[in-house]
């Protein structure tokens, strides 16, 4: 299977743009998901819902709305170019923000349940031992939940390589910039002589997806072994 | 010397408390939904009292009425619960250090010596808690919280989840923790053979009120 270097450059910003979403939204990933399962608070119901609320909408609507508050005129997307120096419609890292957005929902749910599944009985041996709440957090939650979390980050990061609804209408399909996999295969279907091409995209992305929901299924397993202290 | 004066509503069940212990085993003593493991969870600051006061010598750990309430990780108070609760990530020298870590007191070799020897544990120091019999985990989970050197040891049944010939096995450990550890303990149970063997002092809890206080005659009064 012969891949062109257009072919080359679009896998490679796929896996750079969801390399980078998942990165920056797994630290605000299980803060959000450990509120979540362990805090009881007002607007809880309504922090949960804005989490999901990427997962329902039609991705060209949360596309558009990061348009209008990111893009070169919105209210966010004018302070950050201006203060800041950072413009991110149209480029790589927009794509990066709209992924990250779009895989919030699927990289937050199995921290979540991963936290909860943590025995609260643990967390109170760690505190009769001495250790202030942030270390419980540190050394018996985070450790007891990891397999939950990479299971998280494995599934926000297939997400974000096929995200195609809000990347395009909010970074558009620019080859090098913002063209990823999703684009250039649709891109590639609407040319002449796009198919084999297509298909070879295609079937990196199926190969993609199969790694990561394999890698998956492994991180689950582990956690359950981990949680019985083999 | 431990005071406690507190009491507190749990849904229909309403606990009320008040003694004083110098002794260096107190027990607690009761039946079964007696209120015995709230009571040793609000000594150990994991359930707060309604109203009331809980003090260890002249500090005070709550104080409902001057809004006071030590966090459980500032009490220095050591718990050993029913079901050992060593953390299963963790090997048996990890959790052995775990307390020494999270207090930041140096590192004390010659006590970690002495207690692992004391407990027989110096042999499963690399096991996982998953790999260790339940006599054993139990007397990991004693090992842990005595070197996190505790001014005030909690017991709350730890014999309650063994069979009768583990309870053999471990009730000679907890009598040679009362002779050579030298920290004050309170020990829950509902079993008054084990609290004759260990107990200098009891306090008897019914229905969540304190009947009788008092040496281990008490048991045969009671």
């Amino acid at each position: 299977m012969e891949m062109s270097p257009a072919e080359w450059t679009a896998i490679l910003l796929s896996l750079r743009v969801a390399a980078v979403a998942t990165v920056v939204a797994t630290p605000l990933g299980i803060a959000l998901a450990w509120l979540l399962a362990r805090r009881d608070f007002w607007g809880k119901s309504a922090l949960d819902a804005a989490i999901h609320l990427p997962l329902v909408l039609p991705p060209v609507v949360t596309g558009y709305l990061l348009l209008l508050s990111f893009g070169r005129h919105g209210p966010i997307g004018s302070f950050l170019a201006d203060h800041l120096g950072i413009v991110l419609a149209f480029r790589w890292t927009g794509a990066a923000l709209a992924c990250g957005v779009m895989s919030f929902p699927l990289l937050v749910r199995p921290i979540r349940l991963s936290i909860e599944a943590v025995d609260q009985r643990l967390e109170q041996a760690s505190a009769t031992l001495g250790a202030a709440p942030w270390q419980v957090f540190a050394t018996v939650t985070l450790p007891l939940a990891l397999p939950g979390i990479l299971a998280g980050m494995v599934l926000g990061f297939a997400k974000a390589i096929g995200e195609f609804g809000a990347t395009i209408t909010f970074v558009s399909n620019i080859p090098g910039e913002t063209q990823t996999i999703s684009s250039a295969i649709y891109s590639l279907i609407q040319t002449p002589d796009g198919d084999s091409a297509a298909l070879r995209l295609v079937a990196i992305s199926i190969v993609i997806a199969t790694s990561a929901l394999i890698a998956s299924e492994w991180f689950a397993r582990r956690a359950t072994q981990r949680l019985h202290g083999n | 010397m431990l005071r406690v004066d507190v009491s507190k509503r749990l849904g229909e069940f309403s606990l009320s408390a008040s003694f004083v212990s110098e002794g260096r085993v107190t027990g607690l003593f009761g039946a079964s939904g007696a209120g015995k493991t709230s009571l040793v969870n609000m000594i150990a600051g994991l359930l707060r009292p309604d109203r009331g006061v809980i003090a260890i010598d002249d500090e005070t750990l709550d104080d409902t009425a001057a809004r006071i309430h030590v966090p459980p990780h500032r009490r220095r108070i050591g718990y050993v619960f029913q079901d050992a609760r060593l953390f299963p990530h963790l090997d048996v020298r990890q959790n052995l250090d775990y307390g020494r870590r999270m207090n930041r007191l140096t590192e004390d070799p010659a006590a970690r010596t002495r207690i692992t020897e004391m407990l027989d544990i110096s042999h499963l120091m690399d096991r996982r808690p998953g790999k260790l019999s339940g006599g054993e985990r139990q007397r990991v989970a004693l090992g842990r919280a005595l070197l996190s050197k505790p001014r005030l040891l909690l017991l709350d049944e730890p014999l309650g989840s063994l069979d009768e010939g583990r309870r053999a096995e471990i009730l000679p450990y907890l009598i040679r923790l009362r002779d050579e550890a030298n920290v004050p303990m309170v020990y829950v149970s509902h079993d008054a053979a084990e609290m004759r063997q260990l107990a200098t002092q009891i306090v008897l809890l019914r229905g969540g009120q304190v009947t009788a206080l008092g040496g281990v005659k008490v048991l045969t009064a009671g």
